[in-house]
């Protein structure tokens, strides 16, 4: 395996607003809602490409979302974006009923995630997104680790005939995914092979994973690191087999500990073959303001975290 | 809680605009436009409208006000510290880690500052915690009266709608809503992103007392105030026409203003524009004092 590096900076957001763009060219059905914040998500890009397939809706999420289901009815593939609080939250009712229950494939795309949203504070940390998502029956739930991967899993979104929602970031973070690695929505990336334990990432703690492994590696501790950008629906075979291989599973997320990917991955590991795991992930409280870093350190997610968590699971592994 | 004249008001004001151009310079993020331009309304409300005590925010006979478009913290924090309720020295934690001037107010029992009664930054969600707070306060018989601040982008959540329906509904009088009416939201002018007009005749046909006013003319705003809570058996609405930015000159009436802060060269500027008041800034910049 070749090593992973950095290759730039750029933001998981952009690679979603890139992707649109190229998707509305390639496709007249694709319309886009915007709700007041599309210089923010990036939608900004597609309603300049395409501004009579661009639709403003206010800052109106709930409406955003019931929109979007009509426009499923009318044959269209509705993309419906906002922070990940507001366009999970705040309209999850609608997304329930008219999105998830009446199977529209709205493809709901969550930018500014996480507690790394930073100064803005609590109310915009959206932590509960993964959760409300994964729990609703149809809904495929995605959180990409960088740029590219972000670009990939919305131009390959449009093929899923269901209900999709996807996660993504406000900063500019490492791009270290390429065409090199095989992308499949569904299918769990092992970045990093490894044989005493397995960290298992999603999101902006892919990269935190592998800047762990750096550490614990030069400590004689062979760790794998698996990618996991689909949540829903959950490979679970990549995890099972992670669970006999390295008998040992460290989760990590910016999200709370509660439902997110900790959870999934727990549910799959009790059923099928029970494993000591860890989780590193918010600890059941609301975030603050501050600078995404010095939050990532504080709230316990940050590469430093997963390698604490790595010790603790290996003093439990049989 | 203060009793300042009309002048006094004014100044307050512009030591307010100027806290928060300092406010923002040092925190590096926050929104710039909003504050600015709603300066005069806060100055109006805390330093005479407003019936309270900073020293004992909870004290029971206080006037409730609501923040509900959140992002404006900054004109709230920095009016909070001016009437006596914490430390001017504090405003310069804004956005801070460890520090209580949340990017949007957050909840007193948490890290909230003292003054705030519940969180916002969800936008649209003020206007039923102000209807809910006024029937209650109706059902003892108390005489504390009631504001909430919207924006007017704000407006566009439905929720702030079925509020209205539901104050209307049930006749509520001690409670006032102020609607800032700067015809800016995030992405274009609000008329842009979702028309609101004409917003005073919806508001009528939704059973409200309607009073046009202009937000940037201490005056009127105060006879406006006046005017509107002597109306009996149904609440107020204040549309007060504000300009996004007020007091500085390259950000006034742009909503690219919205939701970003001065940078050094820029803040400078700005403050160069809002001359020094007798209440003083809470802090002094290493180049103020050459
Ligand atoms: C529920 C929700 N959706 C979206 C946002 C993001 N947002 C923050 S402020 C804003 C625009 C508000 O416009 P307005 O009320 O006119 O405020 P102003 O631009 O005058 O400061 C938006 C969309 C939010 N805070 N809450």
């Amino acid at each position: 395996m070749t090593k992973l590096q950095s290759k730039e900076l750029k933001s998981t957001r952009l690679g979603f607003g890139e992707a649109l763009v190229e998707l509305g060219k390639e496709n007249p059905n694709i319309v886009v809602l915007g709700g007041d914040v599309t210089g923010s998500v990036r939608t900004d890009l597609f309603k300049k490409a395409f501004p009579e397939r661009f639709f403003s809706v206010g800052v109106a999420e709930q409406d955003m979302m019931g929109t979007a289901a009509g426009f499923c009815l009318a044959g269209k593939i509705p993309f419906a974006s906002a922070y990940g609080e507001f366009a999970t939250g705040r309209p999850f009712d609608q997304i329930r009923q008219s999105i998830a229950y009446s199977e529209m494939p709205v493809k709901i795309c969550a930018s500014h995630c996480g507690i790394t949203v930073g100064p803005d504070g609590a109310t915009h940390q959206s932590l509960e997104d993964l959760a409300t998502m994964r729990v609703l029956p149809h809904m495929y739930v995605m959180t990409t680790c960088d740029y590219y991967q972000t670009f990939r899993a919305v131009k390959e979104c449009v093929n899923i005939p269901s209900p999709f929602y996807i996660r993504f970031f406000r900063d500019n973070t490492p791009v270290f995914t390429d065409d090199s690695i095989p992308f499949q929505i569904g299918k769990a990336q092992t970045l990093i092979e490894g044989s005493d334990v397995t960290i298992i990432a999603a999101g902006l703690q892919v990269w935190e994973a592998i800047l762990a492994e750096e550490i614990l590696s030069a400590e004689k501790i062979s760790v794998r690191v698996i990618n996991m950008h689909t949540i829903k629906p959950l490979d679970k075979e990549a995890i099972i087999k992670a669970a006999k291989e390295t008998g040992a599973i460290v989760t990590a997320e910016d999200h709370q500990i509660h439902c997110g990917l900790g959870s999934a991955v727990a549910e799959v590991l009790a059923m099928n073959h029970p494993t000591p795991q860890e989780f590193v992930a918010v600890n059941d409280t609301f975030g603050e303001s501050g600078i995404g870093e010095q939050l990532m350190k504080k709230y316990g997610i940050d590469k430093d975290a997963i390698v604490s968590a790595v010790k603790r699971v290996l003093k439990r592994k049989k | 809680m203060h009793n300042f004249s009309v002048e006094e008001l004014k100044e307050m004001a512009r030591q307010i605009r100027r806290d928060i151009m300092k406010m923002l310079m040092i925190s590096k993020s926050g929104h710039s436009g909003g504050p600015l331009g709603l300066a005069d309304i806060f100055s109006s409300l805390y330093f005479k409208i407003l019936k309270g005590n900073p020293k004992n925010p909870q004290w029971s006979e206080r006037d409730f006000f609501f923040l509900s478009a959140g992002h404006l913290a900054p004109v709230w924090y920095s009016t909070l510290a001016r009437a006596g309720f914490f430390p001017i020295s504090e405003l310069d934690t804004l956005r801070k880690i460890n520090g209580r001037l949340q990017g949007h107010p957050a909840p007193p029992k948490t890290h909230g500052l003292p003054g705030i009664e519940i969180a916002s930054g969800a936008l649209g969600q003020g206007m039923s915690i102000a209807v809910g707070c006024a029937l209650g306060l109706r059902l003892d018989k108390k005489p504390n009266h009631v504001f909430v601040l919207c924006g007017d982008g704000e407006l566009d959540e439905g929720q702030t709608w079925e509020g209205m329906m539901t104050a209307a509904h049930h006749n509520v009088d001690n409670l006032t809503a102020i609607v800032d009416r700067n015809f800016c939201q995030i992405d274009e002018r609000t008329e842009t992103v979702m028309k609101l007009e004409p917003l005073s005749d919806k508001w009528r046909a939704f059973g409200w007392n309607v009073i046009e006013c202009d937000g940037n003319n201490i005056e009127e705003f105060l006879f406006a105030v006046d005017t509107a809570k002597k109306v009996k058996g149904k609440p107020t609405v204040l549309i007060a026409k504000t300009f996004m930015g007020r007091g500085v000159s390259f950000m006034e009436d742009d909503y690219k203003w919205h939701g970003v802060p001065p940078n050094d060269e820029q803040g400078k500027k700005a403050l160069s524009e809002l001359a020094p008041t007798k209440y003083g800034d809470f802090i002094t910049f290493e180049w103020e004092k050459e």
